[in-house]
């Protein structure tokens, strides 16, 4: 018993969720459909975490859908690589499942429940499955069916506030044209290789170097791909589409919608592609090295210069995408490894910020604003707590998680390209401090216009708790993510480097 | 016997302890208040065990935490750190007891929050001291900013929110774009966040490289309040006075010269900088610091803006020692550590003094008053006697090594930039006693000053005091410092 679902583990952590949201959207009852996501995503969660014990014994493991054996049929691959992203997936799945209990009825009406339960468990199921799958095509269907499940999501914020149809629209057209460049990219390759098997398309593109088609489809597949992942200038969707998408579709979004897609960049880059190639060296340094500079300052002075905190986190997050691409443009070992180590620590970071402030949002009953934030600090001490400590993460203070991300990014960078990156990373977090520094003060120094009593509410405050919690011990103890990230870069770009 | 890992971490914990019981104490302000002043006496027993077994030629040291393959958090008492170490615990008694008179004198607002927040910070600076790696450096220096934060804006109004804001951006923002780099600069190059007696960097930087490393370093450290990131030090003056007292006359300025002095020793080496000049320019930018700093406290009427320029001023004459390069300027420079922090603390209590006793601020308002208030008035002339570097006062022996130290690295010019600067000091300090002794009364003041803090500052007055006639054990431990160089 135990063995047939070890090994049938790859497909079914992506199963679970997708079958579960077709049970979902036939249930009427709002608990039933909340206990079903949560049981699903827990486990979902459990099933990361046996992957993660396989893949440390098994290094990579293979799966071929339906018994077809690849390159011919579809592979699920889980390797050192793709676990990263599957747990960080899966344990915000199921935290942000927990949070949304109060806040989807505050902000969905009863009926539509359900339906957001079965997309929500959809977006989800696409993004795992986005990084398990071994196969090209096979990642665009994933990429869709998370995409437009994530849109529907987003437009399900109308019913608090229009500005979400024109978000969910934006986002739709943007993603479509994304998605369409990557399928032209599959497609141009899958013309000159004959395969759509990742591991067997590195393997056939070795001998069509300096290939027009071979140019072109990269080009696309890669242009494709940043427009999903939100790197600058190509973020234009994100900051709407998380600021007015309900409460804990943006905790959800914010946390792991990019991550996959940065995961799907490094895999295109480093492992279809071959990192000692020109053509991937020259993208590196002369696209993604300067428009990652450009998010890092672009982000955060939007940042700065917003009054709505939702939009304002949006904005840090297109900064905190750019350290992640930065590291990736680097492009030694540790600086990837750095990139993946931020990746997951931005995950748990953006994802305790966006809860903190949804939750607030939802106490007030109003969208929060600068001016609003005033005096909350003492009226919400654990919510504010949590801000301060996720906060604090955010610029890389030592002791949380952040830190441990920055540290390495600047190891990697001054060992790599000499100081003046490390210093512009630096610089830029230390930006980052006005506009925290901002919401801190408004929640601890101002004076509120009229008191508000608060009563917190333990549903609402247990996973913001436990991702900052996450965010300390992974500060303290950082051993776990270190060693993965270097593993997976090792894989990625092989020992030499 | 108690180990010595134990050691340091009683000297460490205790302040901690305080900070963490001190909450559940906020209904019953009797036991609250005493604690304060017992993890003093509990942290200093164990900073002055520390000190004696590195007299004995120990080195204690303790692994606390493995964050990540070649991170830890660890911790190494070096005779450099047991100086300071000592410094911070054994003031804290007294800082401790003289807020409890201040804070009740002058019926402030939140004092439970300001005990935490205080005992934080202590357990911050005795890191820094004892810290036995740079990142551990690094991450208490952050810890020890972050918490006086709520310090320095305790009366939570326009001033003091805005000097907090001046007092981050400043001491956050220079650590983490210049010192952070810096420390992970010397990470890369040598393989290792470890420290050395004499220092790391020699064979492993090209040493034209090396005075720009220095330059991250010098101005990565705000804490220093070197020209021109000094600004946050006099901005800081809005924090009660037991804050400027001890923090910002001796935990946190201190750990910001002590972490340059550990830099300019323990990582560049004396040898390294004296071989490859690559403190040169430093020298004179602290002098140049010392000198307009200096001229600046005269301008100043307010006192605690006073004491604050003249605390910049004694500060980089500690930077000044560690980049002369010389034995016996690094030396003077730890001595100076010791000697400074006992007059300018007294200084600064007797700033308090008058502030909870009369309700004064200004210099020009002392005129007459050393009549009402003597014992202050003499405590405040005895301290400054020190800071200026007269016998018997123990300030003398730090300028006598700083200047013989010049000597020896052939700065003519430092010497007479000491002696201006002595004259200067004379100058500024010497006004405020003279005024309240000799000049003739303006306006009658009733004058209350509680005995809880008379006596804190009779106390450190007298130190200044003894510390001339018991400098030895502190110059044996400055010469096992030079001599294992």
């Amino acid at each position: 018993m135990t063995d047939i679902l070890i090994k049938n583990l790859p497909i079914l952590v992506v199963l679970c969720p997708l079958m579960m949201s077709l049970i979902v959207v036939l249930i009427p009852n709002i608990f039933l459909s909340w206990l079903l996501t949560l049981v699903s995503t827990f486990v979902a969660f459990i099933f990361s975490i046996l992957l993660y014990q396989e893949v440390q014994i098994y290094s990579s493991i293979s799966y071929a859908l339906g018994n077809w054996a690849p390159p011919i049929g579809i592979e699920y691959v889980i390797d050192k690589v793709s676990i990263i992203p599957i747990i960080i997936i899966t344990l915000i799945g199921f935290l942000t499942t927990i949070f949304s209990s109060k806040m989807m009825p505050n902000e969905i009406n009863e009926a539509s429940i359900s339906k957001v339960y079965s997309l929500w468990l959809l977006a989800i199921a696409g993004l795992i499955g986005l990084v398990t799958t071994g196969d090209a095509f096979n990642l665009f269907v994933f990429l869709e069916i998370s995409s437009l499940a994530s849109v529907a999501l987003v437009a399900m914020g109308a019913q608090k506030d229009k500005q979400a149809l024109v978000a969910a629209y934006n986002y739709l057209i943007i993603g479509a044209v994304g998605a369409t460049l990557y399928v032209i990219g599959v497609g141009l390759l899958y013309g000159i290789t004959g395969t759509l098997n990742m591991a067997d398309l590195s393997e056939r593109i070795i001998d069509l170097k300096n290939n027009k088609a071979l140019i072109a489809g990269f080009g696309f597949m890669i242009v494709g791909i940043m427009v999903k992942a939100a790197i600058f200038p190509m973020h234009i969707w994100l900051p709407k589409a998380y600021a007015y998408a309900p409460s804990a579709v943006s905790v959800l979004l914010a946390a792991t919608a990019t991550k996959a897609s940065l995961y799907i960049l490094a895999r295109i880059l480093f492992s279809i592609f071959d990192i000692s190639d020109t053509l991937i060296t020259n993208t590196l340094t002369y696209v993604i090295l300067p428009l990652s500079i450009l998010a890092m300052f672009a982000g955060t002075i939007m940042a700065i210069y917003e009054k709505d905190i939702k939009r304002l986190l949006a904005h840090s997050s297109v900064a905190q995408i750019g350290y992640i691409t930065l590291a990736f443009a680097i492009g030694t070992k540790a600086s990837i490894a750095a990139g993946f180590i931020h990746m997951f620590n931005h995950a748990l970071i953006k994802g305790a910020l966006f809860m903190a402030i949804t939750s607030i949002s939802f106490y007030i009953q109003k969208r929060v604003t600068l001016n609003n934030l005033s005096g909350l600090g003492k009226t919400m001490p654990i919510t504010f707590f949590c801000f301060v400590i996720c906060s604090l993460s955010l610029v890389g203070l030592p002791l949380t998680a952040g830190f441990i991300s920055k540290l390495y990014l600047i190891k990697a960078s001054i060992s790599a390209e000499g100081i003046w990156i490390a210093l512009l990373i630096l610089f830029s977090s230390a930006l980052s401090v006005i506009y925290l520094w901002k919401m801190i003060e408004a929640l601890w120094l101002h004076q509120p216009k009229k008191k508000i009593i608060i009563k917190e509410k333990p549903i609402i405050y247990i996973s913001l708790l436990v991702i900052t919690f996450l965010n300390i011990y992974f500060g303290l103890d950082a051993s776990f993510i270190v060693d993965s990230s270097f593993e997976a870069a090792e894989k990625l770009v092989g020992v030499s480097k | 016997m108690i180990s010595l890992e134990t050691l340091i971490l009683i000297t460490i914990l205790s302040p901690l302890l305080v900070c963490l019981l001190t909450p559940f104490l906020s209904s019953k302000p009797v036991l609250r208040d005493i604690l304060g002043p017992i993890g003093g006496i509990i942290s200093s027993w164990g900073a002055i065990q520390l000190m004696i077994s590195v007299l004995n030629g120990d080195q204690p040291r303790l692994e606390l935490l493995q964050i990540a393959e070649g991170i830890s958090i660890s911790f190494v008492v070096t005779p450099l750190g047991a100086v300071f170490g000592l410094v911070a615990s054994v003031l804290w008694i007294f800082a401790a007891i003289y807020s409890v008179g201040y804070m009740r004198g002058n019926k402030e607002a939140n004092q439970t929050r300001f005990y935490v927040f205080y005992a934080m910070a202590v357990h911050a600076a005795l890191c820094i001291a004892y810290a036995g790696d740079l990142l551990t450096l690094f991450i208490f220096y952050e810890v020890l900013t972050f918490s006086t934060y709520p310090l320095v804006t305790h009366k939570q109004n326009e001033l003091a929110q805005k000097a907090g804001r001046l007092y981050m951006s400043i001491l956050v923002g220079t650590s983490v774009i210049l010192l952070l780099p810096a420390i992970i600069w010397v990470w890369v190059v040598t393989g290792s966040l470890e420290m050395s007696q004499n220092g790391v960097l020699d064979g492993n930087i090209n040493p034209e490289y090396a005075p720009y490393l220095l330059a991250m370093f010098v101005f990565g450290i705000g804490k220093a309040a070197l020209i021109p990131i000094h600004k946050w030090l006099p901005a800081a003056m809005v924090a009660p006075t037991p804050v400027s007292a001890l923090l910002h006359a001796v935990a946190v300025v201190k750990a910001g010269v002590f972490t340059m002095l550990l830099i300019l020793t323990n990582v560049f080496g004396i040898e390294f900088l004296s071989k490859t000049g690559a403190s040169n320019w430093l020298v004179w930018l602290a002098s140049f610091t010392l000198l307009t700093t200096s001229i600046i406290a005269i301008y100043k009427d307010d006192l605690k803006a006073r004491l604050a320029y003249s605390t910049i001023s004694q500060l980089s004459y500690i930077t000044l020692g560690g980049a002369l390069a010389s034995s016996l300027a690094t030396q003077g420079a730890t001595l100076h550590i010791i000697t400074h922090a006992a007059g300018k603390i007294t200084l600064f209590f007797v700033a308090g003094a008058i502030y909870v006793g009369a309700k004064m601020s200004k210099i020009s308002e002392l005129n007459g008053h050393g009549k009402s208030m003597p014992l202050i008035f003499l405590a405040f002339f005895i301290g400054s006697l020190s800071i200026i570097g007269v016998p018997p006062m123990g300030g003398s022996w730090s300028k006598f090594f700083l200047m013989l130290g010049a000597a020896e690295s052939g700065y003519i010019m430092v010497i007479a930039v000491f002696c201006i600067s002595t004259i200067l000091n004379a100058y500024y300090l010497m006004e405020i006693p003279a005024r309240a002794f000799f000049f003739k009364k303006e306006k009658e003041i009733k004058v209350k000053i509680p005995v809880l803090i008379t006596v804190p500052t009779l106390i450190t007055c007298v130190l200044t005091i003894l510390l001339f006639f018991f400098i030895e054990p502190f110059e044996n431990l400055t010469s096992i410092m030079v001599n294992n160089l």
